[in-house]
């Protein structure tokens, strides 16, 4: 079995990445604008990484498929972004928020990663403050902190309940600023549709353009994909709507491994599903669960309203189960304990798929006014969504799916196998191992487009090697071809089911069988039941209209005939990996207590999954993962 | 329950455009209004007809994509919440509802109800930011930021860049939008060096983009699913005068060694 080097550097673990920033070979500054990079997506990851190549002076090609950078998925994250910062005194520290995160992630993380994630963390809040982020202060006029899920210490720095949002329009005003400049040029609503491979090496993207429907190639010396996640693979989750794993799938269908796809997280407080119709499921922040108590009915089937159940009468599951973290007990703990309630019985609601989000409590003891200025915007979200007031009712949630650890393998550089082929943010594997603390997905994103790949890109454009292309390369008329034929073939089966309908079926198959707990049982059924789906899309499906025009049915189409190739790889990952360890939960493989359990003997690995071509089985290439510096230990929140 | 809905149909920019009757008796009222719609296309795509486009994405009211206009109402008639939040509990049986696009000459029709709302990124770029690059700023906390200033910035922050604004406005202006980023920066000290240019600059852009003037009707603001205040408008304006008195060519020469 072919094993893969993620080429970090040696030493000292605090001293690898100055180490590495060191032996970077440098473009000299005259030379940057004679180099052309591709990026893709303008999430955090891919906003910052186009404003600092143009401010470093390369020239710049992004791509997004919303009609403005503005609205890539980022915006939506509510709750806050992590730090080292230490300004509330508490004992924090790089190693700490290194050691944190690492653990969060079930021991299935690149050490190396997570710590220069830790260490250019506090970079990130300096850079944010700088571009007018307007994070929560004090009186006194200094930052406030906020404490998330998996953590002792206050450490997330949050703009209301719109982290996220602030943190992106940074780096787009940063990223707009180099579009004056000329120094990157802006494609909304056009989308990726695969990647152009010259000589090995990544050198451009087919797209459309949304609009038009026109096909068109792109070249460039380096690709950066910041494309985010693949959680709308499960239809139903907290992603928005376009979100999707197409950039990255037609990479991997190119040669890019795919790693670790198991690895899905399933957030512990969404806003319940309400019918048939629905189309997408709303997260209510992790940042809730400082001032909210979670619990459940005691009583199997009791009928009552919340208000008429009195206190010995309920079960605060989490206080109870977890005493040291309580109802800050990590996502992946906390949506467990939530399904195991409902599927005891106990759950509220309708069809008893939800747990109390209760905030009485905190209520009586600060006061609505306080608890209004820090979640007013969530609750009236909850409001809005629900018709229910979170002030006088315990809010109902549940979980959904919400973020995917796994994506492109990368190496430390974040360049993935495919040489000129870079990953960022979501869209690639590296930091979260199994699963992600709350607060540091943003960080993620901002570290590796503003702090890491400014550097690292540099290193390989400055070994050169690349022989010039153009339009008319042989290789780039295939991959248009590939795309104008797929469209052809999409719009001219003209079948029974709308795409809708394939991408709801496969979410249900997915949701059933490869959720919150998996069995090689049900693992056997997803990998027998996604193909035969497939092979029925193709057949089957109908998507009205031409290609030369406005389509969103076409454009949908193609996502999810993408998503029916990647269920089946994450389903047979899943099967593959024969322990429980974060968001990957094996009923097989559990402690007495209910708990996941690793097996660090034998899966001490990331799986990065090579295609081996149409309907042929999938080269398994493994990264074994090697702690010099912390204990592998059983992860313990009680 | 049942609507009829009158949508505004328009294959592209060069096409005329009319309102087109549906009956729609499959709605339920914990469907947000884009669900709605969402059931309504389903059902066209299966007798064979188009299905209505319109933009969408986060659908939690975050991201700005969303908005057409709702019987007259940018976002439909509930107070500060964008047409994807928008729950259908809040119509009845039986009403008729009129669907058309964000109107305004700077934001030309692409499909139906989805628009290219394009200048609003050109405004930000005339301006919209603090010119600092990514590396070399100092520790977070040796910039203090008063917490009502911060608060303050937070409210006109919270812009989520829809358009709803230009269309409430009979002027079609984007002043609210421009006021609102002008205010955000300008209201912290890490956006004061910039202030005055980037109030003259960008309202030029805005004017420049085809956006009407400002007569302080008020109607974007009643219109914003966000919240934001006439006051923002009238900040950029005070900004704008500073920067119109005290305009000054950059010297030559300076700096350069």
């Amino acid at each position: 079995m072919p094993t893969l080097d993620s080429r970090t550097p040696a030493g000292p673990l605090a001293e690898k990445w100055t180490k590495r920033k060191t032996d970077l070979k440098l473009v000299n500054p005259a030379n940057k604008r004679k180099y052309t990079i591709i990026v893709v997506g303008t999430g955090l990851a891919g906003a910052s990484a186009a404003s600092s190549f143009g401010e470093l002076g390369y020239n710049v090609l992004n791509f997004c498929f919303q009609d403005t950078p503005r609205r890539a998925h980022s915006i939506a994250a509510q709750g806050g972004i992590n730090a080292a910062k230490s300004y509330q005194n508490d004992g924090d520290s790089v190693w700490r928020l290194f050691y944190d995160t690492i653990k969060g992630g079930d021991f299935r993380a690149r050490e190396a990663n997570v710590y220069r994630l830790a260490e250019v963390s506090n970079n990130i809040i300096d850079q944010a403050t700088a571009q007018g982020v307007p994070f929560a202060r004090e009186y006194g006029g200094t930052l406030a902190n906020r404490s998330f899920g998996g953590a002792l210490v206050s450490r997330t720095f949050y703009a209301r309940g719109q982290t996220g949002q602030q943190l992106l329009i940074g780096a787009y005003q940063s990223l707009m600023r180099q579009v004056e400049l000329g120094k990157v040029k802006m494609f909304p609503r056009t989308e990726m549709l695969d990647l152009i491979v010259i000589d090995g090496r990544a050198r451009g993207i087919v797209t459309r353009d949304l609009v038009t429907g026109k096909v068109e190639s792109f070249l460039a010396d380096a690709v950066v994909l910041a494309t985010g996640g693949y959680g709308n693979l499960y239809y139903l989750s907290t992603n928005a709507k376009g979100s999707n794993v197409t950039a990255a799938w037609r990479a991997h269908r190119k040669g890019a491994f795919f790693a670790n796809p198991c690895y899905t997280q399933i957030h512990p407080t969404c806003i319940p599903r309400a019918g048939e119709y629905q189309s997408k499921l709303t997260l209510m922040s992790e940042s809730l669960r400082n001032d909210g108590r979670i619990w459940v009915p005691k009583k199997s089937g009791d009928g009552r309203t919340p208000d008429q159940i009195p206190e010995g009468e309920r079960d605060y599951y989490l206080e109870r189960k977890y005493p040291t973290y309580g109802n800050l007990a990590p996502r992946d703990i906390a949506s467990r304990a939530a399904k195991q309630a409902c599927d005891a019985g106990l759950g509220v609601g309708p069809g008893g798929l939800g747990v109390y989000l209760d905030f009485s409590d905190s209520i009586k003891r600060l006061g609505a006014k306080a608890i209004g200025e820090r979640y007013g915007n969530l609750f009236d979200m909850y409001n809005r969504i629900t018709g229910e007031n979170p002030f006088a009712v315990p809010m109902r949630i549940y979980p959904a799916v919400h973020y995917t650890m796994g994506g492109l393998w990368v190496d430390y550089d974040l360049m993935s196998n495919l040489p000129g082929l870079f990953v960022l943010g979501e869209a690639n594997f590296s930091d979260h191992g199994a699963n992600r603390l709350g607060a540091s997905a943003l960080m993620q994103g901002l570290a590796d487009g503003y702090f890491v790949i400014p550097y690292t890109i540099g290193d390989y454009l400055a070994r050169g090697g690349l022989a010039k292309a153009d339009n008319g390369h042989a290789d780039v008329k295939a991959a248009e071809a590939a795309v104008n034929s797929r469209e052809k073939k999409l719009l001219g089966i003209n079948g029974k089911h709308t795409v809708d309908w394939f991408h709801k079926k496969l979410g249900e198959i997915m949701w059933e069988n490869v959720g919150m707990a998996r069995t090689k049982e049900s693992l056997e059924k997803a990998i027998q039941e996604i193909p035969a789906l497939r092979d029925q899309f193709w057949r089957d499906v109908k998507v009205p209209g031409v290609e030369g025009e406005f389509n969103q049915e076409l454009e949908k189409a193609g996502r999810v005939a993408d998503f029916l190739e990647l269920g089946e790889l994450l389903s047979r990952d899943a099967l593959d990996r024969n322990e429980s360890c974060g968001g990957h939960f094996r009923s097989e493989f559990q402690t007495e207590d209910g708990e996941a359990k690793r097996n660090d003997a034998e899966y001490a690995y990331a799986a990065a999954w090579e295609w081996t071509g149409e309907n042929k089985p999938w080269t398994l290439n493994k990264e074994p993962l090697v702690f010099e510096n912390i204990q592998l230990q059983t992860r313990s929140y009680k | 329950m049942r609507l009829t809905l009158e949508i505004w149909r328009q294959k592209g920019a060069d096409d005329a455009g009319r309102f087109v009757r549906y009956d729609h008796d499959d709605v339920s009222e914990h469907m947000s209004f884009l669900e709605m719609l969402d059931v309504l296309n389903q059902k066209l795509i299966g007798k064979g007809e188009e299905p209505v486009s319109f933009d969408s994405d986060c659908r939690e009211g975050i991201c700005g994509m969303c908005g057409f206009v709702v019987n007259g109402y940018p976002h439909g008639p509930q107070p500060l919440t964008t047409v994807c939040q928008l729950h259908m509990r809040h119509f009845h049986d039986g009403d008729v509802l009129r669907l058309e696009p964000f109107r305004a000459k700077a934001f030309p029709i692409i499909r139906d109800l989805a628009i290219d709302r394009s200048a609003l990124d050109r405004v930000i770029m005339a301006g919209g930011y603090t010119s600092i690059n990514a590396g070399g700023p100092r520790d977070a906390n040796s910039i203090l930021v008063g917490k009502k200033e911060s608060d303050l910035s937070m409210d006109a922050a919270a812009c989520i860049g829809c358009g709803a604004c230009v269309a409430a406005c009979p002027n079609a202006s984007a002043s609210l939008f421009t006021g609102g980023k002008i205010s955000h920066l300008g209201l912290l000290p890490q956006g004061e060096p910039e202030r005055k240019t980037r109030a003259l600059s960008m309202v030029e852009r805005h004017n420049a983009e085809g956006f009407g003037g400002c007569t302080v009707i008020g109607a974007c603001a009643e219109a914003c699913p966000k919240g934001l205040k006439l006051d923002f408008i009238a900040r950029m304006n005070k900004d704008y005068l500073a920067g119109t008195l005290t305009f000054r060519e950059e010297a030559s020469g300076g700096g350069s060694g």
